[in-house]
């Protein structure tokens, strides 16, 4: 892939290079494998105190009591805080001015909402005085009947679903649809809690100097969190700043600053020294955010020929009883199927849970894996094979909308994954696999997509007289690659060698690079990089092209490509000269342009942008215990460019880790008594460690887009998940004759 | 607590410490010592994040109590490279990348050295089996278990 192909669509400076879609290490490898990458726990102030947490063992109800005098008594305790003592904030934490400002638990009252919530904080010299005081405090409860599970409270149809899209949506008439289909299905499935279980825990190390506060910690969206953490507070964002050069993880839960890490900053303004507070894992089941569960009902119906004549897909979901988020995931169905008639719905319950949040592919995990499940379904009971059903219901405009997609290369997904995984030899029917050893196996398929998002980023682009380039943008790099995939867009943006770039991110004074979530920080900022980049050539093309000493004279700035370091011109590439030059003669140490990131709303409005992808799975299930084991994926996904196919193949290979975690492992039991979480634990709570993982295969397919965004990104972190999980499933049915419905599948569903 | 005196060999250096019982090696490490590239992610011995090398068997330090650690040979992930140069394990985890966030790697790492020393790096399914204390949320296991192929066979010729 050469840099004139990238650069096609910004006709001012055609630029060569060869940093984009370079397979390059990671340029923060060497830090990551030493132990040197310093994570915001790692950090440690002069005079630092320590900070635990005391949590509430109640789902609802108040703090009665606590012993705040046996705890200070403990050698080394030096404060507790309470709702008695917290220091005062400029705003009400139960303040919400917009959808992305979620209420926070800040000791504000005496009130329980949810287990786990924060009650109190202990303050002490050592970790170990910290600890032995929260647990001093021995807290009395006046509880109250917690409200738990999908029917425990009335439902309710919400305002809106996600980031506040409408709750219910069709097109046509879902029901004359199905009431015309030769055959129909129904299926209900459920999805359980999750937790984002990044393994590095929310930490935060704050200092204050006077009304300046020195922060580290991690984050997804570093211009939020101080411009929440400036309104909690009452200071200008510019007197904080934040560091968060690494994230241990953040997969949604640490997009938004939590209340823990408030809590933090609030012990340091009351004992007036530097406090570290890092959660202890159990305290990660609550206040920073989950998958909400979801019970979603598929309908469908199909003509004579396998065409889909309707789909409906409705979800139940819940969110806590204080806050607004519900989990999209009936909005699955608006993309993948043509269909003449589609409804989706939501409707939800209120518990006594901690607000769930954004998690990997939030709404579209959950609903992809109900809805390739029903899609599975609906081939069974037209005698067709999976994927043939999918073919013959492909989307050629997108269903919902009717708009075009700007890049579709689903069909060669299908293509090489199947190809490769093997599948033209699978049978129809389930059960009719074993392997040597007689487990029953079976093959699924599944189809990923997910949005290609962009939200807004700003860089600053510097060139010196050196002949080096800076580039600055605050993007947060929490292990999708960014130290290495925006060096690589900054690279090429200047004209010059990677090693020439002084690459800069990860701290809020530098120009805010938008959020690391919804699949869309590498277009974002990556955009934002890139335009800083030729407004900067731009600038520098100025100081030549008008200037009569130099080679370039009247090239005109349409008529200059940057390369290497050197300006050419266009129509005779042996006239050129160096930055270095161009400055030197200018009298410049160095020239700087801004650059902004950001969708195009003509294109938005035209196009429907999605990457997509095809996932087969091969699961093996002893015949009499019922355990299966996954043993191959192969997944293809086409997403438009790829930066760095190293670190987009691990993105793919993360995905679909994360689905065969849905489809096996993952699930928060809550405890139907007393509402709390029975398993907040790394050992009860089951993630894949590397046994579980078998043989992964991710096909990276070409695919141009020239409507996306002028480099033609579309993401690559969220869509391994989706189609993944219900390949899973498929593959559980086509071993067993068994219909998963409720994830993750246990043995004794199979067992019956 | 009353404190108690203790003497760590860490990564050939010898440390004493004035320490409460109590306090975990994970901690003395983190907290006493400035070694912060060993990381705590459960605290309770369920994660692997925290592995080291005591007497060059692998040991979770979130588990192991400072004073116990006396009187023994403490490797941790900052004690790998020698002069400068990665080890293999690490050199091949960068190449193959065998990891993402970063968080968990110190502790796969070391696992991973551990794994090649006692032998169970002969194929990639012992490599997931003997590797599998170690969790890693972003998914890097295929990854993992290249790198650690890669290393062994580096470490063999």
């Amino acid at each position: 892939m050469t840099l004139e192909l990238s650069l096609n669509q910004q006709p001012a400076h055609a630029r060569q290079g060869s940093s984009i879609g370079q397979p390059l290490t990671r340029r923060d490898g060497f830090l990551k494998v030493t132990g040197g990458a310093r994570y915001a726990a790692d950090n440690h102030p002069p005079g630092m105190l320590y900070a635990v947490l005391a949590v509430s063992s109640i789902a609802r109800g108040r703090v009665a009591a606590l012993d705040t005098e046996a705890a200070k008594a403990h050698k080394g305790v030096v404060e507790v805080m309470t709702p008695k003592n917290r220091p005062a904030l400029a705003i009400d934490p139960d303040a919400k001015d917009n959808p992305f400002m979620f209420r926070l638990d800040l000791l504000q009252n005496d009130q329980v909402r949810y287990p786990n919530q924060s009650i109190a904080v202990v303050i002490a010299e050592t970790l170990e005085a910290a600890t032995e005081g929260a647990a001093l405090l021995s807290p009395r409860y006046e509880a109250l009947p917690a409200r738990v599970g999908l029917d425990g409270a009335k439902s309710f149809v919400p305002r809106g679903v996600g980031i506040g899209g409408p709750a219910v949506q069709h097109k046509g008439d879902v029901e004359t649809g199905l009431r015309s289909a030769k055959t129909r299905i129904e299926a209900t499935y459920e999805t359980p809690a999750q937790y984002h279980n990044a393994m590095e825990p929310h930490a935060i190390v704050v200092a204050w100097d006077g009304d300046r506060l020195s922060i580290d910690t991690p984050s997804q969206g570093l211009a939020m969190a101080q411009g929440r953490i400036a309104g909690l507070f009452g200071i200008a964002p510019e007197n904080i700043h934040i560091r968060s050069p690494f994230l241990g993880g953040g997969f949604g839960s640490k997009g938004m600053i939590s209340g823990p890490q408030v809590l933090g900053i609030l012990a340091a303004r009351l004992v007036g020294r530097p406090v570290k507070l890092v959660l202890r894992r159990e305290q990660m089941y609550g206040p920073v955010g989950h998958r909400a569960p979801t019970r979603q009902t598929l309908r469908m119906g199909m003509d004579g020929e396998g065409r889909l004549t309707a789909i409906d897909h409705h979800a139940r979901t819940a969110s806590s009883t204080f806050d607004d988020f519900f989990e999209p995931a009936a909005d699955a169905s608006h993309t993948l199927y043509a269909s003449p008639a589609i409804a989706t719905s939501h409707d939800a319950v209120r518990l006594d849970t901690g607000t769930p949040l954004f998690m990997r592919a939030p709404g579209e995990a959950t609903g992809s894996i109900a809805l390739e499940s029903a899609i599975d379904e609906a081939a069974h009971a037209c005698g067709m094979d999976p994927l043939e059903f999918r073919l013959r219901n492909y989307a050629e405009v997108e269903p919902m909308t009717g708009k075009p997609f700007s890049s579709k290369a689903l069909r060669e997904c299908y293509r090489q994954a199947a190809e490769t995984f093997g599948w033209a030899s699978r049978p129809l029917q389930p059960r009719l696999m074993r392997d040597a050893d007689g487990f029953l196996t079976g093959w699924g398929m599944g189809t990923a997509t997910f949005p290609a998002l962009m939200f807004q980023a700003e860089a600053r682009a510097v060139l010196r007289s050196d002949g080096s380039g800076l580039m600055e943008t605050g993007a947060q790099d929490m292990g999708q690659g960014a130290w290495t995939a925006f060096a690589q867009i900054a690279a090429d943006g200047l004209g010059l060698d990677i090693d020439r770039v002084e690459f800069r991110a990860g701290s809020s004074d530098l120009p805010n690079a938008g959020i690391a979530g919804g699949s869309g920080h590498t277009a974002t900022a990556g955009m934002a990089i890139h335009n800083a980049g030729a407004a900067v050539i731009a600038r520098l093309a100025d100081l030549a092209t008008g200037n009569e000493a130099s080679p370039l004279f009247g090239a005109g700035n349409e008529g200059v490509l940057a390369r290497g370091g050197r300006l050419y011109r266009r129509d005779d590439e042996s006239r050129g000269e160096s930055y270095a030059e161009i400055l030197m003669r200018a009298g410049l140490t160095e020239i700087e342009a801004h650059g902004k990131g950001a969708p195009d709303p003509a294109s938005q409005e035209t196009y429907a942008k999605h990457a997509h992808g095809a996932v087969f799975a091969e699961v093996k299930v002893d015949p009499d215990f019922g355990q299966i084991r996954v043993t191959r994926l192969v997944g293809a996904f086409a997403a438009g460019r790829v930066i760095n196919p190293r670190l987009v193949r691990s993105q793919y290979y993360g995905g679909m880790i994360w689905g065969i975690s849905f489809a096996l492992h993952e699930e928060a039991i809550t405890d139907r008594r007393s509402g709390r979480i029975q398993n907040a634990n790394l050992a009860e709570y089951h993630v894949p460690v590397n046994a579980d993982v078998p043989s992964v295969e991710a096909l990276l397919v070409h695919e141009d887009d020239p409507y996306v965004n002028a480099l033609g990104i579309k993401g690559v972190g969220e869509i391994g998940i989706t189609g993944t999980a219900g390949a899973i499933a498929n593959a559980v049915w086509h071993a067993t004759g068994v219909r998963p419905r409720r994830f993750p599948i246990r043995i004794e569903d199979l067992l019956g | 607590m009353t404190k108690i005196p203790v003497y760590l060999d860490i990564n050939g250096h010898h440390h004493e410490l004035q320490l409460e019982p109590r306090v975990t090696l994970l901690d003395a490490l983190r907290d006493r010592l400035g070694l912060t590239g060993t990381k705590k992610g459960c605290d309770h011995g369920q994660c692997g994040a925290c592995t080291v090398h005591v007497d060059g068997e692998r040991v979770l330090a979130c588990l192991t109590l400072a004073a116990q650690a006396q009187g023994r040979t403490v490797t941790t992930i900052e004690g790998l490279a020698r002069e400068g140069e990665m080890h293999p394990v690490q050199a091949a985890f960068l190449e193959q990348d065998a990891f993402q966030c970063g968080y968990c790697t110190p502790g796969q790492i070391m696992s991973a050295v551990a794994c090649i020393r006692e032998g169970h790096a002969g194929s990639d399914e012992e490599i997931r089996e003997y590797m599998a204390g170690n969790l890693c949320r972003c998914g890097a296991y295929p990854h993992i278990v290249a790198a650690v192929r890669q290393a062994a066979q580096e470490v063999a010729s």
